[in-house]
């Protein structure tokens, strides 16, 4: 269980912001945060990894304090032995990808475990390479090895997918899971999009101005209003275009263009580029076998 | 010809550029990460060099140098250190003389790394010093190049603080920029022709071998 009460005065772009999260995340959970760019998310996590030094409050993660104003306690960055893959990043480019891995190894650590992340992460051929000549795909799956190479139990991820196209993205998402589940890891991360946030986490929490605003599983939150869908998908709003009656939406999902006919009324509140959420109710989607 | 002034010009600019590289990186590493307010007033007092006239800061070492005052005498007493007219003396002036020369690439090399990599670094265990070492100095090569070829090419070129503190003794301060000096007032123009041509060729070969290096892609011939 990681408990958190964090208080933090920060400058943000609209001005002074006070940052206030008081929160408690079970063990092997998966948190999703969201929020607007300046409402506190990465400092939430910086605060974590002990990059940034809150004001006042505690950070204990199972049973051990990092952090406490009242005690005085910090535990140093280096001792906290988390997994944090950053936003840009951060592979050292004077190392191969191997030495990336191999930097993070501990005194006494096997090194076997590097052969195995580069198993999992389909690293193989990349092993020799620099990293500046890796595309942005292959380097978040460095970032991402590097991360685990000391077996945390606490992986922080920052906007990790954020400049990959939707293809890798969804690649990627399937390792972020199979990660968590084999190294049964806690996992937190700041992500803007909803369909892997439905994918991917089991809470999700988002943030405003500082302050945790609203709180629960990624289904409740993220459809507004609970459906008591079979079928549904997140998807954007491409065109709108009215037919006699109806209007047809087409609705990009992942990478499939799905249309849909709705009612005038229905339409009125929507633009292109909205985030909706395409159901079926009623009925029972047809499968067919493709291979 | 005597070669002993350009050997001595040579010892003096590899020892200075030696004892640069050690006190330039911790400083232009703490330089470059430090918030103190007083930060400006130390970058300033660093880039002195840089403006100010050689036989300014030669004189006022020579003056603080000198046994007869208090801490030209400390020194000569408690350390049996004389600044004044000695090789030790002339490395000393030459590493602030060409502190600017080191400092500044290598501080600038560092402050262009992203910061992330330092945090990266540190969030796998690696302490401040492994950091150091093994993530950022590696990554700002072409900025240490730099920094060592400047600094070994403007040692070897400083006049006015060698003639201020260091004096014109052969084998021990008579560098052949002096050595050109002393030649020409001897009227020996063919001497001081051949010092000059030998310091010319000299700089001039560094400073190509560092463009040649630049133009080439100075990152591939490092990694």
């Amino acid at each position: 269980m990681i408990r958190l009460k964090l208080h933090k005065k920060l400058h943000a772009n609209q001005g002074l912001m006070h940052l206030d999260v008081d929160l408690n995340i079970p063990d092997g959970n998966f948190t999703a945060i969201q929020g607007k760019s300046g409402a506190g998310k990465t400092s939430l996590l910086r605060m974590i990894a002990g990059l940034m030094k809150p004001e006042k409050g505690h950070i204990e993660v199972n049973e051990n304090t990092w952090f406490s104003s009242d005690t005085k306690v910090d535990l140093p960055i280096q001792k906290r032995g988390i997994g944090y893959v950053f936003q840009d990043y951060a592979l050292f480019p004077n190392m191969t990808v191997y030495e990336n891995l191999a930097f993070a190894l501990l005194k006494g650590d096997n090194p076997k475990v590097i052969d195995d992340l580069v198993d999992i992460m389909e690293l193989g051929d990349l092993k020799a390479l620099k990293p500046n000549i890796l595309s942005g795909g292959q380097q978040q799956r460095v970032a991402l090895a590097r991360a685990l190479v000391q077996k945390p139990k606490l992986l922080l991820l920052d906007e990790p997918l954020s400049a990959l196209d939707n293809e890798i993205r969804a690649k990627l998402q399937s390792h972020i899971l199979e990660l968590h589940k084999a190294f049964n890891l806690t996992t937190i991360m700041v992500s803007h999009d909803n369909a892997e946030v439905l994918r991917l986490a089991d809470d999700l929490l988002i943030m405003e101005n500082g302050c945790i605003i609203n709180q629960g599983k990624p289904t409740e939150l993220l459809s507004g209003r609970s459906l008591s869908g079979k079928f549904q998908f997140t998807g954007q709003v491409v065109d709108l275009k009215v037919e006699g009656v109806v209007t047809i939406i087409s609705v990009m999902v992942g990478k499939e263009l799905v249309k849909v006919a709705s009612e005038k009324q229905e339409v009125s509140s929507l633009k292109v580029g909205d985030t909706v959420l395409v159901a079926s109710k009623a009925f029972n989607p047809v499968i067919q076998r493709l291979s | 010809m005597d070669w002993a002034p350009i050997i001595l010009t040579l010892k003096l600019a590899t020892v200075t550029t030696i004892l640069l590289v050690l006190i330039a990186v911790p400083l232009a590493n703490w330089l470059a990460n430090t918030k103190v307010k007083f930060k400006p007033a130390l970058e300033a007092l660093i880039s002195m060099p840089l403006v100010l006239p050689p036989t300014v800061l030669g004189f006022y070492l020579l003056v603080a140098f000198s046994p007869n005052n208090a801490f030209g005498e400390w020194l000569d007493q408690w350390l049996g250190l004389r600044l004044i007219f000695s090789f030790e003396g002339l490395v000393f002036a030459s590493i602030i003389y060409s502190l600017p020369f080191m400092v500044h690439p290598i501080q600038s090399g560092l402050t262009n790394l992203p910061h992330s990599l330092t945090e990266a670094s540190y969030v796998l265990g690696k302490s401040k010093f492994q950091t150091l070492i093994r993530v950022l100095l590696p990554n700002i090569k072409p900025a240490l190049l730099t920094g060592i070829v400047l600094s070994f090419a403007h040692t070897m070129g400083e006049f006015g603080v060698v003639l201020m503190i260091g004096g014109n003794i052969p084998g021990q301060t008579k560098v052949a920029s002096i050595a050109i000096y002393d030649e020409v007032e001897s009227l020996n123009y063919g001497l001081a022709n051949n010092y000059s041509l030998l310091l010319l060729g000299i700089t001039f070969f560094i400073l190509l071998t560092v463009y040649s290096f630049n133009r080439t892609g100075i990152k591939s011939f490092w990694k």
